[in-house]
């Protein structure tokens, strides 16, 4: 096999360039979208966009697991982390993202005393909830069917230890809901998807099967460096073309058809679907992951009375439609002035993995 | 906006080396202590001094955990600071040291530090001359911070007033010194963040020789050094053309150790923003660059070095990366804090 340091470097890809422009001369406008954050990262890294021809554009989707959490529940966080007696375990990204009140962040709690601490991975809360019997800590579960499996191992494993100071709170989101809600939208207009990699290696590529055959999407399950990416989009162009849309395995070096069976197996024991409220999208039926009622001692919602409400966005950001795919980073007003990564107002721009910040660290040469 | 910037309050971003950090230099410092000496914001300030100009700098230390593989706050205390001299074209020669100590730390271990703290003074070539130690309550510090501050003389080859940003012309090269981005992963790995082990060592250590070495054999044509410390080479390459006319562009491919790469992006983190501790960036006029290539991989510790960018007219003010597909995106400076507590 070769090493991921050999799909760095963009063997053929001249060839593959030449192969997708000649396969988008003389069409319309098309659109592929990507629904990964580190998807988003990467085409912008390699400055795939503008090698592309310019009728073919890479819109990002709802891909980053910050950016689709609304200012709602970051206002509900913001209030635990005041609560006494109470820590917060949190991936690092959340820290900078803003609630609804411009400024306001975990990180700027953390600051002015708040108990937060950066994780890595939930079981380090678990290790933080074992180190400071006397706290209460919650681990703040944000992500989508790649962290959902770490996540149910961390509260199966909060169960056997018998740790009662350790909860979750579940903001954990499922994919295919959210494409259905983001294809049913009477301002869609994506002509294929590339499909998250990592996802994928958890799900199995044929999760994807519904796009090509429900909807006659093309999809490209892709990896994320240079050479799969500009493969996928060649396979997606070439399928389009030829109006035969299926779904292909670019990954094939990590994913497999079926999945990773013992990490399906833990998330369905933990987990139920739920609907879910996501920026940009509203509330999705199923579209989340919540914890089943026998673990409910370890709900973080339950026990300190959380609620999913809506918030308002901040005056202005348009992250919800970003999200979407209907508004480039660029087009919204505060992009680059108000909002830049050192001071965010909004999710996109705050996330390494969220499409503003892509565009803002990478895009604008 | 105007209402949060009254309540704005001293946040970890601000220790990144990066933008928040360049801010509240330039609008809370600067301004209330200005002279032409500060101003310049150089890694050293070369004062005027009969004769022979001297070079004065600080540093203060903070690092967490204080052993990291490949050295120790120690260790790091007197590179710090003597690599601030070297790249502001001084000959690094007295430093002053002081501690402050929480209470509890184990006596042993603070001998250890200073044991290394008196190493790496013999192999700068640098003499502790004068020092402090205070000692905090638990809980009021966090082991051990440590400040040095360091004066040497500046070296002659560069008495010409060009040393300095202003000095760059299009079609200087950019050198470094070496692989990019050890120290900054290997204190995330010593800080047992990651989940799993590796080779990885800090690349700490005093740049007197290296940089010695780029100035003689430069012929005056070194137009500045500086070591890319917080906020990595992307960072401080930022710095050497903001509010200037010139651009640098670089290749994509700079020099990064495998182990360096494989944990950034487990972590999410990019290599040219991690911190060095032993590397410098030279930019030098393109006849001077084979000797000077020459002179940094005949010593110690440069054997690596590479030429990884150009200066141009391009877009002035910005750092523009090529990618190998043939695309390009621009390199920002540091917007937050990557990685907590690594110097």
């Amino acid at each position: 096999m070769l090493s991921e340091r050999e799909f760095r470097r963009p063997y053929g890809a001249e060839k593959l360039l030449k192969r997708i422009e000649s396969l988008c001369r003389g069409k319309g406008p098309i659109r592929f979208m990507e629904i990964c954050g580190t998807h988003t990262m990467a085409i912008a890294k390699a400055g795939l966009r503008a090698v592309l021809p310019g009728n073919l554009r890479l819109v990002s989707g709802p891909g980053c697991p910050v950016c689709v959490t609304p200012s709602g529940a970051i206002d509900e966080i913001l209030r635990l982390s005041g609560e006494k007696g109470l820590m917060i375990a949190s991936y690092g990204d959340l820290l900078r993202v803003p609630g609804s009140r411009p400024g306001d962040t975990l990180a700027r709690r953390k600051a002015l005393g708040a108990r937060v601490q950066t994780v890595y991975s939930p079981m380090e809360a678990l290790a933080l909830a074992e180190e400071n019997p006397a706290l209460q800590v919650v681990f703040l579960g944000v992500g989508f069917e790649t962290t959902a499996p770490g996540t149910a191992a961390c509260v199966l494993e909060a169960r056997e230890r018998g740790l009662g100071n350790f909860s979750l709170l579940c903001l954990l989101k499922r994919t295919e809901p959210a494409l259905r809600a983001l294809i049913a939208a009477p301002d869609f207009a994506v002509d294929g998807f590339l499909c998250p990699g990592h996802v994928a290696a958890v799900t199995g590529a044929g999760a994807f099967s519904f796009l090509p055959r429900e909807f006659g999407l093309p999809a490209v399950v892709s990896g994320f460096e240079p050479a799969d990416l500009v493969y996928s989009v060649c396979r997606l162009a070439d399928m389009l073309a030829r109006r035969e849309p299926a779904l292909e395995n670019e990954y094939t070096r990590l994913v497999g058809w079926e999945g990773n069976l013992p990490a399906l197996k833990a998330v369905e024991e933990v987990f139920r679907p739920v609907s879910s409220l996501w920026r940009g999208l509203g509330e999705i039926g199923e579209s989340g992951y919540g914890l089943k009622e026998e673990f409910a001692p370890w709900d973080a919602a339950r026990r300190f009375g959380f609620s999913e409400r809506r918030g308002a966005e901040p005056p202005g950001c348009r992250c919800g439609q970003v999200i979407r795919g209907v508004c480039s980073p660029e087009q919204c007003p505060l992009f680059g002035g108000a909002c830049t990564p050192s001071d965010p107002v909004g999710p996109c721009m705050v996330s390494g993995e969220g499409a503003c910040a892509a565009a803002y660290r990478y895009g604008r040469a | 906006m105007e209402e949060m910037d009254r309540d704005e309050i001293i946040t970890l971003d601000y220790g990144s080396g990066g933008l928040k950090t360049s801010r509240l230099i330039q609008s809370v410092l600067v301004p209330a202590l200005r002279n032409p000496a500060l101003e310049e914001l150089g890694d050293g300030a070369v004062l005027e001094n009969r004769g022979s100009p001297l070079v004065f700098s600080t540093d203060s230390f903070v690092v967490s955990p204080w052993r990291f593989p490949g050295g120790d706050i120690g260790k790091l205390a007197v590179c710090g600071t003597v690599n601030d001299i070297c790249m502001a074209g001084g000959e690094p020669l007295y430093l002053s040291l002081a501690c402050i100590i929480e209470e509890g730390f184990s006596m042993e271990d603070f001998r250890q530090v200073v044991r290394s703290i008196g190493e790496t003074a013999r192999l700068a070539g640098v003499q502790v001359v004068t020092g402090d130690t205070k000692v905090v309550e638990r809980g009021k510090g966090d082991g051990l911070y440590i400040n040095t501050s360091g004066v040497g003389f500046r070296r002659k080859e560069c008495a010409s007033p060009g040393f300095s940003p202003r000095a760059m012309r299009p079609g200087d090269d950019v050198i470094v010194s070496g692989t990019v981005g050890c120290h900054g992963a290997a204190v995330m790995m010593a800080r047992g963040d990651l989940p799993c082990q590796g080779p990885l060592r800090s690349d700490c250590m005093p740049l007197h020789r290296l940089s010695a070495a780029v100035l003689q054999a430069g012929a005056g044509g070194v137009r500045l050094m500086r070591d890319p410390t917080r906020g990595g080479v992307a960072t401080t390459l930022n710095e050497f053309v903001e509010g200037t006319p010139l651009s640098i562009e670089l290749e994509e491919d700079i020099p990064v150790e495998p182990a360096v790469e494989a944990a950034c992006e487990l972590l999410g983190l990019d290599p040219l923003y991690c911190a060095c501790e032993g590397r410098l960036l030279a930019v030098c006029a393109h006849e001077s660059t084979p000797a000077v290539l020459e002179a940094l991989r005949s010593t110690e510790g440069g054997e690596k070095a590479a030429v990884i960018g150009r200066v141009t007219e391009e877009r002035p003010g910005r750092v523009v990366l090529r990618t190998a597909l043939g695309g390009s995106r621009i390199l920002e400076k540091l917007a937050g804090a990557q990685l907590p507590r690594i110097c």
